[in-house]
């Protein structure tokens, strides 16, 4: 009794044929990304087909403790891997990072559950994962982008932050420019997309619900109240990981650390 | 008291010791130079001073105190270190000037911005600069020129010290000579000291009055 029409797995090869135009292209003109395609879209497939086995597993189960544990799974993944996308980085980054997505994540998920949604259990997996999985997603951008800018912006060239030092500038003077670009770069995309948003994009989950079924009025709202959310998490965790970069690479006598010191090897 | 001490300061690379058991004071009216060939750490000497780089070993004593903490941006606004290729931020020379007005520790120190901005066409006359040289774009001076807005942005700051890293590195001969009659005569005007490093030997004769530091050499 769906309300909407199947896609078969084996229709799911029609799909990926259109890849195979790109995957050509590439291969004529060496354009080099034949190989991360075919990589990127295996490892798609292969997360989404186990994601749909675990999702199936703990809707079913729909344990508080389940739903907890793939929450954290999925921040721990989003947090690393924001860090693994910048050009420079630090041991330390990850913790920091995995700490920040996990924290806002879970804050304003836990907000909306317990503010506008008020499922029952609180933790209904139908609502707690997606949401989740948006927030996750959107803030991994959010914190790749900015942390890659602000690392590179102070320590690719430190003769511009050493300079404001030695003329008497504390740490925050020093690094106060770089931090705001920080920010300003990691919320690009949320901002941007927002700006367009209904009129060249539609919104991916607006799609689904319609897709699914839902009437678009509600799904109308389930995307505003899902974007505001995404533009909290991404602007709270690229500050805060901005942040604690920044109190990291520098130390409390107004000092950036050496490359060395950090653990980053630079070219 | 010397207004700028070090006792036996350290600086360890991965590869080792690249300079050990440096002790250096500095008093009112010392005129200090550091000589040493290329790569034996003197830049990295006037870092450690000022607080840029770690201190291996050793201390630092301003006025008899360890610089920590709130003290430092403080500290380095008294103890000035100018890089061989000074800062230089897009926007005219007078921007550049006017640069460390945006640092809490200077807002506190300076009132008069008229006086300065007197001042800074004083000091540049006298470098030989002619008066639109504050009109110029950052962007399109030469290295020595550069070097002149750095050293002049120190001195309109009031520094105590002033750690000068190869200050006339890219001047012209006769430039060089009005350069060092400014900052001796700075350094003479009051409780003041001054660190000098340099490559030119009749630089180091005609500069120093005080004790000389050699890096390198040592095996």
């Amino acid at each position: 009794m769906n309300a909407y029409i199947d896609v078969t797995w084996s229709s799911l090869l029609i799909a990926a044929s259109l890849l195979i135009a790109n995957l050509v292209l590439s291969a004529v003109l060496r354009l080099g990304m034949g190989r991360r395609l075919l990589v990127a879209g295996a490892r798609m497939v292969v997360q989404l087909f186990l994601l749909g086995l675990v999702l199936e597993w703990v809707f079913e189960s729909a344990n508080g403790p389940a739903v907890l544990a793939l929450g954290l799974l999925m921040g721990g993944v989003a947090g690393v891997t924001a860090v693994r996308r910048t050009s420079i980085r630090f041991p330390a980054a990850y913790l920091d990072s995995v700490v920040v997505i996990v924290t806002t994540a879970f804050l304003v998920t836990g907000v909306s559950v317990l503010g506008i949604l008020k499922p029952t259990p609180l933790w209904d997996p139908q609502y707690v994962i997606p949401l989740l999985g948006m927030l996750l997603g959107n803030a991994l951008t959010g914190i790749s982008l900015g942390l890659d800018r602000f690392l590179t912006g102070v320590l690719r060239d430190r003769t511009r932050v050493e300079g404001f030092l030695a003329l008497g500038a504390t740490r925050w003077e020093a690094a106060q420019e770089e931090v705001r670009e920080a920010l300003r770069v990691g919320l690009i995309p949320t901002v941007n997309s927002m700006l367009v948003m209904g009129i060249v994009s539609l919104p991916g989950m607006m799609t689904g619900q319609i897709l699914a079924g839902a009437a678009p009025a509600d799904a109308v709202r389930y995307q505003i109240m899902i974007v505001f959310m995404i533009a909290a998490t991404v602007s709270t965790a690229t500050f805060g990981v901005t942040m604690l970069a920044y109190a990291r690479i520098f130390t409390s006598d107004h000092r950036l650390r050496s490359a060395g010191e950090l653990g980053i090897q630079l070219d | 008291m010397p207004i700028l001490a070090a006792v036996d300061l350290g600086c360890r690379l991965p590869s080792g010791w690249i300079w050990r058991g440096i002790t250096l004071s500095l008093s009112a009216g010392d005129r200090a130079v550091l000589t040493g060939p290329s790569g034996t750490g003197k830049s990295l000497l006037l870092r450690t001073l000022c607080g840029l780089d770690r201190l291996g070993e050793g201390h630092v004593l301003f006025r008899g105190e360890s610089p920590r903490g709130h003290d430092v941006p403080d500290f380095r606004a008294r103890v000035m270190y100018v890089q061989q290729q000074p800062l230089l931020i897009p926007g005219t020379v007078q921007d550049n000037l006017d640069l460390p007005t945006r640092f809490k520790v200077h807002a506190r120190r300076e009132s008069g911005e008229g006086e300065n901005g007197g001042r800074a066409g004083d000091l540049l006359a006298q470098i030989g600069k002619p008066a639109d040289f504050l009109e110029q774009r950052a962007s399109v001076l030469s290295g020595g020129e550069g070097q002149v807005v750095g050293i002049v942005r120190a001195l309109l700051l009031h520094p105590d010290v002033l750690l000068l890293d190869e200050p006339t590195a890219h001047l012209d001969p006769e430039t060089t000579r009005r350069v060092e009659e400014v900052v001796l005569e700075w350094v003479g005007a009051g409780d003041r000291a001054l660190l000098w490093t340099s490559h030119d030997p009749a630089q180091v004769d005609r500069v120093r009055r005080g004790s000389r530091i050699q890096l390198g050499g040592v095996a």
